[in-house]
């Protein structure tokens, strides 16, 4: 529930409301607490190690695919590779450092990544929807994501929309391949890491048990554990406990409208 | 040294033939867009691209008819659309004009590695369940030679006909100096068998030797070195100007509308004599809400024998 600290009355803040893009930075920010190095893009995971650095984490450090760590951007980046990114960061590392040693060093904590599907153990699909040969619609393809969830410690997704068509029984294309997935696959090659640990949605929080496969672990108010189960391609499974989300108090929210994301870049 | 300096007219006549492989690397700051217009200009066919993230350049050379083949890791318009030309080419299945040959980034930079260091194929920890694996051939297992229980991927090497890159400074001889996101520039011009280098400003031998580290690219790799002011516009030179963010929102309506890709194309670059009357129709005083406000950084101290 919001918090009533506040004592200055900004309409926005001390009304209940907020966005979906706005709980699902909070939230994606809170399960950040104890992390140190986070590998992410520009969007929702910006915003959410942005406001980590400004709450619970001053510690927490972003790695950036183009190879920029430790930014000071003055203003909130277009891309993952803004001139604003680069100066006045703290190292910018070659390309083969970064996928090198870096994510294959095992520096990496945690990763970000979004994808178009995703199924039951977190493999993820980002390539094309339909045949590869003959897609329906092509897709970006990897990029890093392959790198990225092969190397980090583990990986977070987060998703602006829950629902059969991205919650899937079957991807139409295995790009990033769960931890799981590369075990079945490739048994002698080596891992590191979990793979998609937690996936954030517009409904609730899913989150790996042992066996790594993704179980509903809270939902967000107003949203019941059916609607979940429903928009979701596989038998969802639950945890034990499933919580109710709690909704972003009013200086988180007060952080990302204020003084992280101003012009609503990401925050749309 | 002697001089590598030419037009990039001269440049991209001479080095880029029909057929090539041709590379065109930046990773989103210093894409050689100049050099992908001028091989536009010059009408080249049936080339293989190379580029780890195809952007609007390579929906432009594709929309073009220049591309018979595209390599590459990720393709897209950052975060504001899609490359509709590409998506056309590629959606339309066996009908497809152009052949696509997929990778992660760090696969195809593994290539560029591996093709600069002259070795068979360079491992990496990708790739175990991945479906890449499965449309791939150039994507192989293979055991360790050093104990009997692990196997890992691995990518052939990638020499192409010729790289072509974008940086801010050069001397005459190609001596190649850049700073900020540096993408894998260094990686290509080693690799590929002749290497184009555009630069924002041809400078004297005592500035590059002022600070040698800043070199990313040895003349002798570099093939021809051209000086075009503005030459990755839209994307942007760190320290010279910024990304023209409104361009890149715009692509999108151009690009999905094939007759409006094909006017965009003829307007801008065809009609447009080399980079000078693409920068002339842009209009004067464009880049100067994109100039940005100098940030210089510490010179170091090299020190010098007494």
């Amino acid at each position: 529930m919001i918090s009533a600290t506040r004592t200055d009355d900004t309409p926005t803040s001390t009304q209940a409301a907020f966005t979906a893009s706005e709980l699902l930075t909070v939230v994606s920010c809170r399960l950040l607490q104890g992390k140190r190095r986070v590998f992410a893009g520009i969007g929702l995971p910006t915003l959410a190690v942005a406001l980590a650095q400004k709450s619970s984490s001053p510690d927490i450090e972003q790695v950036y695919e183009s190879g920029v760590c430790g930014a000071h951007p003055p203003r909130l980046p277009e891309t993952i590779a803004d001139a604003s990114l680069a100066t006045g960061a703290e190292a910018i590392l070659t390309m083969p450092v970064l996928f090198g040693y870096v994510l294959q060093g095992g520096w990496i904590d945690v990763g970000f990544l979004g994808a178009a599907q995703i199924d039951r153990f977190g493999s993820l699909n980002t390539s094309v929807i339909g045949p590869w040969e003959e897609p329906i619609v092509r897709l970006p393809g990897s990029g890093g994501a392959v790198e990225v969830m092969s190397n980090s410690h583990e990986v977070f997704v987060v998703l602006r929309r829950h629902n059969l068509t991205s919650f899937v029984n079957e991807l139409d294309f295995c790009t990033s391949p769960s931890l799981r997935a590369a075990r079945l696959a490739a048994p002698k090659v080596p891992t590191q890491g979990l793979g998609v640990s937690t996936v954030i949605t517009d409904l609730g929080v899913l989150t790996a048990d042992d066996t790594g496969e993704l179980c509903l672990s809270s939902v967000h108010e107003g949203v019941t554990v059916e609607q979940v189960q429903a928009a979701t391609g596989w038998p969802l499974k639950l945890m034990e406990q499933i919580t109710v989300t709690a909704a972003p108090t009013a200086e988180e929210l007060r952080l990302l409208r204020e003084d992280i994301d101003p012009t609503r870049v990401y925050l749309r | 040294m002697t001089s590598k300096e030419a037009s990039l007219h001269d440049a991209i006549a001479e080095f880029v033939a029909d057929g090539d492989v041709v590379a065109l690397e930046g990773f989103t700051h210093l894409i050689p867009f100049a050099a992908g217009h001028e091989i536009i200009r010059q009408r080249k066919r049936d080339l293989t691209l190379v580029r780890m993230t195809p952007d609007i350049i390579a929906d432009q050379l594709v929309g073009a008819g220049c591309v018979s083949k595209l390599i590459f890791a990720f393709m897209g318009n950052s975060s504001v659309g899609s490359l509709y030309a590409v998506r056309r080419a590629i959606e339309a299945g066996s009908g497809s004009p152009i052949e696509i040959e997929e990778y992660s980034h760090y696969g195809l930079l593994a290539r560029y590695q591996a093709g600069a260091s002259g070795i068979p194929f360079m491992p990496i920890r990708s790739y175990a369940g991945s479906a890449l694996a499965d449309i791939n051939p150039n994507i192989q297992k293979i055991a360790s030679p050093f104990d009997d229980e692990s196997e890992i991927y691995v990518v052939p090497p990638l020499n192409p006909d010729v790289a072509i890159i974008h940086a801010q400074r050069a001397d005459r001889s190609g001596n190649i100096q850049s700073w900020g996101i540096l993408g894998p520039q260094q990686e290509v011009a080693f690799a590929a068998r002749k290497t184009i280098a555009i630069v924002e400003e041809i400078v004297d031998d005592d500035v590059i030797r002022s600070d040698p580290n800043r070199t990313i690219v040895p003349g002798f790799v570099v093939d021809a070195v051209v000086e075009t002011k503005y030459g990755a516009h839209p994307s942007f030179a760190q320290g010279y100007y910024d990304r023209d963010n409104d361009f890149y929102r715009s692509w999108s309506a151009i690009s999905r509308d094939p007759e409006k890709l094909k006017q965009w194309i003829q307007e801008w670059i065809h009609d447009t004599e080399e980079h000078a009357g693409y920068l002339e129709k842009l209009g004067e005083g464009y880049f100067e809400p994109l100039t940005p406000t100098p940030h210089m950084s510490t010179p170091v101290n090299y020190g010098s024998v007494r």
